[in-house]
């Protein structure tokens, strides 16, 4: 298309730069003037982000400034992305010289500036989710959104498959209300099944009721926004790095592949290493620099950092002053850093679309190719990479489940709603369910939602008098008070951080060891204090890039000392990945095991192991369940290999535990990783089965779905977060702020204890469901589970084995490796209390 | 685990002597007194949900109070005390039990009923108000135990107390587990509190070092009984 169908100043400057409006970024403004919602997919460097921009500035540079208000609304995930846009829109509107006006509206925003963009908006206002719906709780929301023509979300593939999507979706749909002519511009990375994300864009229409005879009408299709898609774009090279050895077994770090990483590191100019976790990110920042005999500036991004810390890194980077950086999913999204032009990733890919993502922070040209390698840990990651290489070559994605709205979010978007007015019920819901993730919400679990917002939702109706939100006798809820108001804002969002606390270097006492001084050392970052608790004072880890020496803790700080030189950190942590692997990665993998012919493809140690399987056991079919067992040094093991992804299976193996006691055969504890369990105990599972056919059977019935999975979450650490999670997010309990110190025994109430009370008194309350809706897809993902038994029923292959199998060895190996699960608190305290009578007999 | 189990039947870890009488140690965070046939509990506060509600907003589940009355009722049926002392902070805050649900004060009645009810005065509930039954009283002398709601650094011999609400956690092979505790050191003994909302004080706390000078033993509440632990192996905060 000619860049003559843009408008004077915009043609010229596409011309003066040699450039031409591209297809898809002409398509969406076609789109949007035509007053219509739509999703742009488009992979990175396809100059996306002006495409979505390039409507609202032909129609401000139109516009005669003055009587303008708010133009444009854009969200983003991430702030830094939003400071970052805003400096990228200056270079058009600057060398157009249009009348245009771009804020970004973060937490940063000090709050006179705040304040006077509520009276004197900009034309485009930059924020993140959560200053979203802050701003659509203000009083002055109605007014400040009235003249909103365009709505920008960025990296929506990213945005909604959480929470956050669930409050944006909220957000959008109130939106809509105070602007009707408003359109909403999606902008995707590439997605297999972009519908989800069209239906996110656009109201839903509700389904009708049923005719007066009862018989039910036929539901309506989904309400879309358009699509646009942009198309090219070079494929990425992409490889996996063979370092011509044989790869272990088990295990993430691959430390056998950081000579040849190096190695790329030389011979690049600037190289992204993207790792799993933070620990592995700790782990191959100190193996490369190891290796790093030409001091080559080589830097470490992640989550954990000192935010300074990071921001030097990023400044650094953004001035290609580095070679490499060694970074986690922080990095995966958002800004442009300099010259890459190289990735590596360390470890499985886990998803299709996760690696797409960061291979494409390579070479932001979409004309010229990525280069990326794949780095596997083990034999098993060859398979995954194996299988993410297919994935990449046919641009096959993972597809983003559509979600269905969490219940404490709308608990938190209904409060937030009464602070900026009052409320008419029947209004308010059909706004609601305007919003794809809403759009099943019944009436009776909207009025639920309601009364847990005014006093708790609870059948003991203990707190009427002191309720948050008050209905009139209009029939319109209103909030209490200021204080109701307050207490929503600062209680605001769906992210719910770990609790952090500081990891601060202590000075060691000359000639005193075990003595440190509480204060005087720097603060290197902050570590999660679940980690921490489970620290004892003289235990290693890594963190920051060094060893460090656990010392205590000093007032809600961790105090450490650096380690010896050449000590070995002794607490992995994670060593595992954080990411489960994809449904979608799994199917291919499970399909390549299945399939010799494929095994060509493969490197040869991959597929001899394999054949070395057939051999010894058995190759599951593509849809099978292998389950093997076998003795090993005086006890009995049970394996079995659904490649679920490791949440799943530790939600198998606690289940499996359960039905394994109650049968009478004695398990001891269980091991999970992405591929696989091993239990094992003191009897023969193997023997069972050959006395009682059908046992294996029955051991993996779907029916452990029931009550074995209802008695379990009830006392599972697991769920005890989520429901912290909800209760948060609800506004249940109050928010804990970093740096905010727990100020003694009788402040804070454990929501443990407010899970175990409420489950026993109301087991069907709101959060106990919201809950329960989270672990179906979250920490326990019962959901996969569910899938996962489904399918093999009828398929699942047992082998009683003398030994054990290649195959099994894997997870095997597992074992010591990560947290054993199945032991009891008692069990724990069993001990300390036998080091007492030691101590006593001494 | 040979160890623990030898542990078990030699130490017998919830038996305990203080003063020269003989005390159990309930796995409930009770404390029976089988020579004076009395059961004493510490820090119920009830009505702490509701307190919340009324002060801040905050809405917690309304059930703590049946929650705790619950867990005392299986106990005094289990024991069948003749007096049952409740050693203060038995309500979250003075307007406690103008809050109660009828149902909850009904239940309050019906553990009293036949025998000896002692509310000892705490610091949230100095003044409990009249209308819930039993006797008040600021201490209490049984034999040579006197039980008191706050701990007195250098008091006598045979002090039972609460107020502190100990807790103690063991980390081991990356797990821990936090549990309340009694602590003692043989002169005198601080219990955990039985509130359904009571949270914990660690017992590696400096608060503990002046009534314990000479170092402790921490009583922890298992899920099955009561777990004699060394000073040595519990973890800070």
């Amino acid at each position: 298309m000619p860049s003559s169908d843009l408008p004077r100043p915009f043609a010229d400057w596409f011309a003066a730069r040699g450039w031409s409006p591209r297809p898809h970024q002409l398509a969406l403004m076609a789109t949007v003037q035509a007053g219509r919602s739509a999703l742009l997919v488009a992979p990175t460097g396809a100059g996306k982000t002006l495409a979505g921009f390039l409507p609202s500035l032909v129609e401000l540079a139109a516009t005669p400034p003055g009587k303008r208000g708010l133009h444009t609304l854009y969200v983003s995930p991430l702030k830094a992305l939003a400071v970052d846009i805003a400096r990228n829109l200056e270079a058009p509107i600057q060398g157009m010289g249009l009348p245009v006006t771009v804020e970004t509206r973060t937490g940063d925003t000090p709050a006179h500036k705040r304040a006077r963009q509520i009276q004197r908006p900009p034309d485009i206002l930059l924020t993140t989710p959560e200053q979203l719906s802050l701003l659509l709780a203000h009083r002055e929301a109605e007014s400040f959104f009235a003249g909103l023509r365009t709505v920008v979300l960025d990296e929506l593939h990213a945005l909604v498959t959480s929470k956050r999507g669930d409050l944006l979706s909220l957000a959008l749909a109130r939106l809509r209300r105070l602007a009707p002519e408003a359109r909403a511009i999606g902008l995707s990375a590439t997605v297999r099944e972009p519908d989800a994300l069209r239906q996110y864009l656009v109201a839903q229409t509700p389904p009708p009721s049923a005719e007066a005879d009862g018989t039910p009408l036929p539901v309506p299709l989904p309400d879309l926004a358009d699509l646009v898609v942009a198309t090219g774009g070079a494929r990425p090279e992409l490889r996996m790095l063979d370092i011509g050895r044989t790869l272990p077994l088990a295990g993430h770090t691959a430390r056998h592949a950081m000579p040849a990483i190096y190695a790329l590191i030389r011979q690049h100019r600037t190289v992204l290493v993207f790792v799993n976790t933070r620990l592995q990110a700790e782990y191959t920042f100190q193996e490369l620099w190891r290796l790093n005999d030409d001091t080559l500036p080589i830097a470490l991004h992640h989550g954990s950092l000192d935010a300074s810390q990071r921001r030097r890194v990023e400044a650094a980077m953004a001035a290609g002053q580095l070679r490499a950086i060694v970074c986690t999913a922080t990095l995966d999204l958002g800004i442009d850093w300099g010259d890459v032009d190289l990735v590596v990733n360390v470890g499985a890919p886990k998803g299709a679309s996760r690696i797409m993502q960061r291979i494409g922070r390579a070479n932001h040209r979409m004309d010229e190719p990525s280069k990326a390698y794949l780095v596997p840990g083990n034999r098993f990651e060859m398979l995954e990479c194996r299988a993410a290489l297919d994935a990449v070559e046919e641009a096959a994605q993972d597809t983003p489940d559509a979600r269905i709205g969490a219940p404490d979010v709308l608990a938190q978007h209904i409060l937030g709603m009464a602070c900026a007015d009052a409320f008419d019920p029947p209004d308010l819901y059909a706004e609601i369910v305007s919003a794809a993730p809403y759009a099943t919400l019944s009436w009776e679990d909207f009025e639920a939602v309601v009364d847990y917002v005014a006093t708790g939702g609870y059948a003991l109706r203990a707190y009427e008098r002191f309720a948050k939100i008050l209905r009139g006798a209009d029939g319109k809820w209103r909030v209490r008070d200021a204080r109701v108001a307050q207490q929503y804002r600062m209680n605001i969002g769906t992210i719910i951080e770990s609790t952090h606390v500081k990891v601060r270097l202590g000075r060691q006492l000359r000639g005193k060891p075990g003595t440190v001084l509480p204060r005087g050392g720097r603060v290197l970052g902050e570590i999660e204090e679940d980690f921490c608790e489970t620290l004892t004072p003289g235990d290693t880890f890594l963190f920051a890039g060094e060893v460090l020496r656990f010392e205590g803790l000093a007032e809600d700080e961790c105090l450490v000392t650096r380690a010896g030189p050449g000590t070995d950190p002794a607490i992995p942590s994670y060593a595992g990945s954080k990411f489960p692997l994809s449904t979608f990665l799994a199917a291919r993998v499970r399909a390549i095991i299945a399939d010799p012919f494929e095994w060509d493809r493969l490197p040869r140690q991959l597929s001899e192991y394999l054949a070395q399987q057939r051999r010894h056991s058995v190759l599951p079919g593509e849809r099978d369940l292998l389950v093997e067992t076998f003795p090993r040094a005086g006890r009995h093991y049970l394996t079995a290999f659904p490649f679920e992804g490791r949440l799943a299976h530790q939600t198998l193996g606690m289940l499996l535990t359960r039905r394994l006691e109650r049968a009478g055969l004695r398990p001891l504890g269980f091991a999970a990783n992405d591929y696989g369990i091993a239990i094992w105990g003191t009897r023969d599972v193997g023997e069972r089965a050959a006395l009682a056919p059908g046992f294996v059977e029955a051991l993996f019935d779907e029916d452990m779905l029931g009550d074995d999975l209802e008695a379990w979450l009830d006392e599972s650490a697991m769920m005890k977060r989520t429901f912290r999670q909800c209760a948060v997010i609800a506004g249940l309990i109050e928010r804990r702020f970093p740096g905010q110190k727990k100020t003694g025994r009788q402040v804070t109430i454990s929501t443990d204890l407010i899970y175990d009370v409420l489950r026993r008194h109301q087991p069907d309350h709101l959060l106990l469901r919201a809950a329960r809706q989270d672990a179906a897809t979250g920490l326990l993902d019962v959901t996969r589970l569910g899938m996962m038994l489904r399918r093999i029923r009828g398929r699942i292959i047992h082998r009683s084995l003398d030994r054990v199998s290649p195959l099994s060895v894997s997870v095997m190996l597992e074992i010591g490796r990560e947290r054993v699960y199945g032991e009891g608190a008692d069990e724990i305290l069993a001990e300390a209390e036998a080091a007492l009578l030691e101590e006593a007999l001494a | 685990m040979a160890l623990a189990s030898r542990l078990e039947k030699t130490v017998k870890g919830t038996d305990l002597s203080l003063a020269g009488e003989a005390l159990s140690l309930d796995r409930t965070g009770a404390l029976w007194l089988p020579g004076h046939r009395t059961l004493v509990v510490s820090d119920l506060h009830l009505e702490k949900g509701s307190a919340y509600a009324a002060r801040s907003g905050q809405f917690l589940p309304p059930y703590d109070t049946r929650e705790t009355l619950s867990l005392l009722h299986e106990v005094i049926q289990r024991l069948d005390p003749a007096c049952v002392v409740a050693l203060g902070d038995s309500f979250h805050d003075a307007r406690g039990p103008e809050r109660m649900e009828p149902g909850d004060r009904a239940m309050v009645a019906a553990l009293q009923e036949g025998r000896d009810w002692v509310w000892i005065a705490g610091n949230h509930d100095a003044a409990v108000s009249e209308g819930v039954g039993g006797r008040y009283c600021e201490t209490l002398a049984l034999g040579g135990l006197t039980l008191r709601h706050e701990p007195r650094p250098g008091a006598e011999a045979g002090e039972v107390a609460g107020h502190l609400h100990p807790c103690g956690k063991v980390s081991m092979r990356g797990r821990s587990v936090r549990r309340r505790c009694f602590i003692g050191d043989g002169r005198r003994l601080v219990m955990p509190a039985f509130g359904a909302y009571t949270g914990g004080l660690n017992v590696r706390d400096a608060v503990f070092e002046p009534l314990f000078p000479d170092g402790f033993t921490a009583y922890l509440l298992g899920d099955g009984r009561v777990f004699a632990i060394g000073r040595a192996m519990l973890g800070k905060a």
